[in-house]
């Protein structure tokens, strides 16, 4: 096949784009310049917006040991557009976005896969820790870095020009077999923050964005006003720390709701803190759609463990699902992705749908 | 493969390897007093005699430097620094838009950290600058610390009339350089028939070694140094003489300058067939730039080996990895330090629109460059057209 290695800096894609090379396939290396932050004033010439020129410097390094053409492709307008925007306007809503999955929804397997086709490449090689195989989605099996969640809401069509290499390799092998070959981003940490919040700083990131609306934080069993809040931005579904309230009691407050347009931040105990039930918006699928109603294990967060459910449809063309245990911090905005369990090849993934509202439909114990 | 990107860089010319690694053995500091650095003085003046003789210069107006981004560096700069501490009223610097980043660079440094005030030229459709332009920018010059204005555009292939633009400065009393590294060896460049103040050549992009370059700089023109050290350069430059880079400089210069009418006049019947042949297999492709036979003040209007074509629908960068993967090498123009290819700062500074900024390429032929080169092209690039086509200009709707 002819594919474009998506090459980040870091070791995973550049392992990634090795292993393809070693496949046998013809591989082209692309970084991904992403971010619109202007790296100085031009007076006239126009802004030179650039991304970390490290980590298109750390790609570029690699690529030239594979002895494959490189290229720096411009995605900054449209993940600004699809990715960044998208974030605020979520959190201005009150939800909680996940830009990561959006990421790969609007741009590595959209805009960037489209473009690789139209320029004559049959796939684009991420170095995304999950299993793809007869266009199956699996967990990676190393289950602690899988990223199957955040390939979730990859449609049949798009999984069919992705190409995932290291999904039956643990983060370990893949640092060794960086460092085989000498590669440099062999020790390169890991990337756990925000790629367009470089300090993690996510909370000054909005207020820079979304401006200061103060509001109350009130206690949902009381009523009463607990606290003041600069922004409902600086909250989701089930935080517990950082709520800068004053309670009577000392039991643990959980972020239960958040109403952007009152600015009204509700919290409350741990018992009034759990779900079972979640509703979300329209599902994608990774193949095709399951009949409804039917057994899955939901994961609601990255990182998040399996619950077992049942799905089941409502009205409007969502998701109702019902939860076997209940669960906390089930933030609207995040992604339901649903798996079929499957421990020998790895828990299949159906798709997802992003979570609307939860509820609890058992009484409280 | 083909490489049709001289205007990046051009192969060194045999001659000027010979000369050069033949002086690598050397020993030498051509500060030294003794024998060996008497000896390597020897050949570094030899080599600014050669230079001069080259450039239409005298000896002592020639200053060695480490290339072109430097000379502009300093030339700017420099002059800037030392006209405006002649009289503080002179803080307006006056430049063409489609300068190269050294010149604009320098300028825009200058404007943020040391009260600098920029004027733009305007530059015709072409690229050029008028010497009108420049007469109305300066006004009656006594604001004015320095001006610069390109010989030859790096893009597009301008030619700009510096005889009749140092005439226009030195009317109003204005030192006026220029960024001749794309001219030299490829159009006639005398710096003492064009009375321009300061010039700026390079040896990379006439078949010398990179790394090396000269800044022409008349006697009387005050120029503050950059480098402070042991003042090798006429005081002006600092740095140990890199004897065996001056040495390979000063051959291919010669040797370029030399054979220029008749390399000049080859390369321009290919380019002209790359540029016809492309009209043939992309009816709608725009060329940029002047005329292919334009003339300013009696000799060549465009730099003779320069195509700057735009596709519309396609993106450059898209263009540019479909030849490469083709065996075909050219440019999109500049790219950003992390390796993003950015729409032509010279062609948005001629007033094209930004789309047709984003769809071009360069292709920049050479004194290596053959018949095969320009074949080379014209087999793929329909092909080639098409599918970048098909990707389109990037845009959600497209």
């Amino acid at each position: 096949m002819r594919v474009i290695a998506a090459m980040s800096g870091g070791v995973d894609s550049a392992v990634a784009a090795a292993l393809a090379v070693e496949a046998g396939h013809d591989v082209t290396g692309v970084h991904l310049a992403l971010s619109q932050q202007r790296q100085r004033q031009r007076l006239r010439s126009g802004s030179r917006g650039c991304c970390s020129v490290e980590d298109a410097d750390d790609a570029r390094r690699v690529a030239a040991e594979l002895g494959i053409p490189f290229y720096v492709w411009d995605m900054a307008d449209r993940f600004a557009e699809d990715v960044v925007d998208d974030f605020v306007a979520e959190y201005a809503a009150g939800r909680t976005p996940n830009p990561c999955l959006r990421c790969n929804e609007k741009i590595k397997f959209a805009a960037v896969l489209d473009r690789a086709q139209a320029l004559g490449f049959d796939a684009v090689v991420t170095g995304h820790h999950a299993r793809l195989a007869g266009g199956e989605l699996r967990r990676s099996v190393d289950t602690a870095k899988d990223q199957s969640y955040v390939l979730g809401v990859l449609t049949a069509g798009q999984l069919a020009g992705a190409v995932f290499p290291l999904g039956s390799m643990t983060k370990e092998r893949v640092r060794e077999i960086a460092a085989e070959r000498g590669y440099a981003v062999a020790t390169k940490p890991d990337s756990h923050d925000i790629c367009f919040i470089p300090d993690g700083d996510t909370r000054g990131f909005l207020d820079r964005r979304l401006g200061a609306a103060p509001g109350p934080v009130v206690d949902a069993a009381t009523g009463a006003v607990v606290g003041e809040h600069t922004g409902t931005h600086g909250f989701t579904i089930g935080q517990r720390k950082g709520l800068g309230i004053a309670v009577g009691d000392q039991r643990p407050r959980y972020v239960l709701g958040i109403e952007p347009v009152s600015r009204t931040v509700t919290v409350g105990t741990a018992d009034l803190a759990g779900v079972d039930e979640v509703r979300t918006g329209a599902p994608t699928w990774t193949g095709p759609a399951p009949s409804l109603p039917f057994g899955a294990v939901v994961q609601l967060r990255a990182h998040g463990a399996g619950v077992p459910c049942t799905v089941t449809g409502d009205d409007d063309g969502g998701l109702v699902l019902v939860l076997h245990e209940v669960q906390r911090g089930v933030a609207p905005g995040q992604s339901a992705v649903l798996y079929e369990p499957d421990a020998e090849r790895g828990d299949k993934v159906l798709g997802q749908a992003a979570v609307a509202r939860a509820a609890r439909r058992t009484p409280v114990a | 493969m083909t490489y049709l990107d001289h205007a990046a860089t051009t192969p060194m010319l045999p001659e000027a390897v010979a000369a050069m690694t033949e002086q690598l053995a050397r020993v030498g500091n051509a500060s030294s007093l003794h024998a060996s650095g008497r000896e390597a003085r020897r050949t570094a003046e030899q080599s600014r005699e050669r230079l001069a003789a080259a450039l239409g210069a005298r000896p002592s107006e020639v200053l060695f430097t480490g290339g072109g981004t430097e000379s502009d560096n300093l030339a700017v700069k420099g002059m800037f620094w030392a006209r405006r501490d002649a009289d503080p009223r002179r803080t307006r610097v006056v430049v063409s838009p489609a300068e190269h980043h050294a010149v604009l660079d320098s300028v825009e440094w200058l404007v943020e950290h040391d009260g600098a005030e920029v004027t733009w030229l305007d530059v015709d459709p072409t690229g050029a600058v008028r010497p009108g332009a420049l007469a109305e920018a300066l006004g009656d010059g006594t604001d004015v610390a320095v001006a610069s204005v390109m010989w030859a555009n790096n893009e597009i292939g301008a030619v700009s009339d510096l005889a009749a633009l140092a005439a226009v400065a030195h009317e109003v009393g204005v030192p006026l350089h220029t960024d001749a590294v794309q001219a030299v060896g490829q159009v006639p460049v005398d710096v003492a028939a064009s009375g321009v103040d300061a010039l700026t050549m390079t040896g990379h992009k006439l078949g010398g070694p990179m790394g090396a370059g000269v800044l022409v700089l008349r006697r009387d023109a005050e120029c503050t140094p950059l480098l402070h050290g042991g003042g090798q350069e006429r005081d002006v430059r600092s740095g140990t003489l890199d004897v065996a880079a001056i040495v390979g400089l000063a051959v291919a210069t010669t040797a370029s300058v030399a054979s220029r009418v008749e390399r000049a006049a080859r390369v321009a019947a290919l380019r002209d067939r790359l540029v016809a042949g492309v009209v043939e297999r992309v009816p709608d492709v725009q060329l940029n730039g002047p005329p292919l036979d334009a003339v300013v003040a009696g000799g060549p209007g465009r730099l003779p080996g320069n195509a700057h074509l735009s596709f519309p629908g396609a993106e450059g960068d898209a263009l540019l990895m479909l030849l490469d993967a083709n065996g075909v090498e050219c440019s999109t123009g500049s790219a950003c330090s992390a390796g993003v290819a950015r729409p032509s700062h010279v062609l948005l500074a001629a007033g094209a629109d930004p789309d047709r900024a984003r769809s071009s390429l360069r292709f920049s032929l050479g004194h290596t460059s053959t018949a095969a080169d320009v074949d080379a092209v014209l087999d793929v690039i329909g092909p080639v057209v098409e599918r970048a086509r098909r990707a389109g200009l990037g845009r959600r709707s497209a």
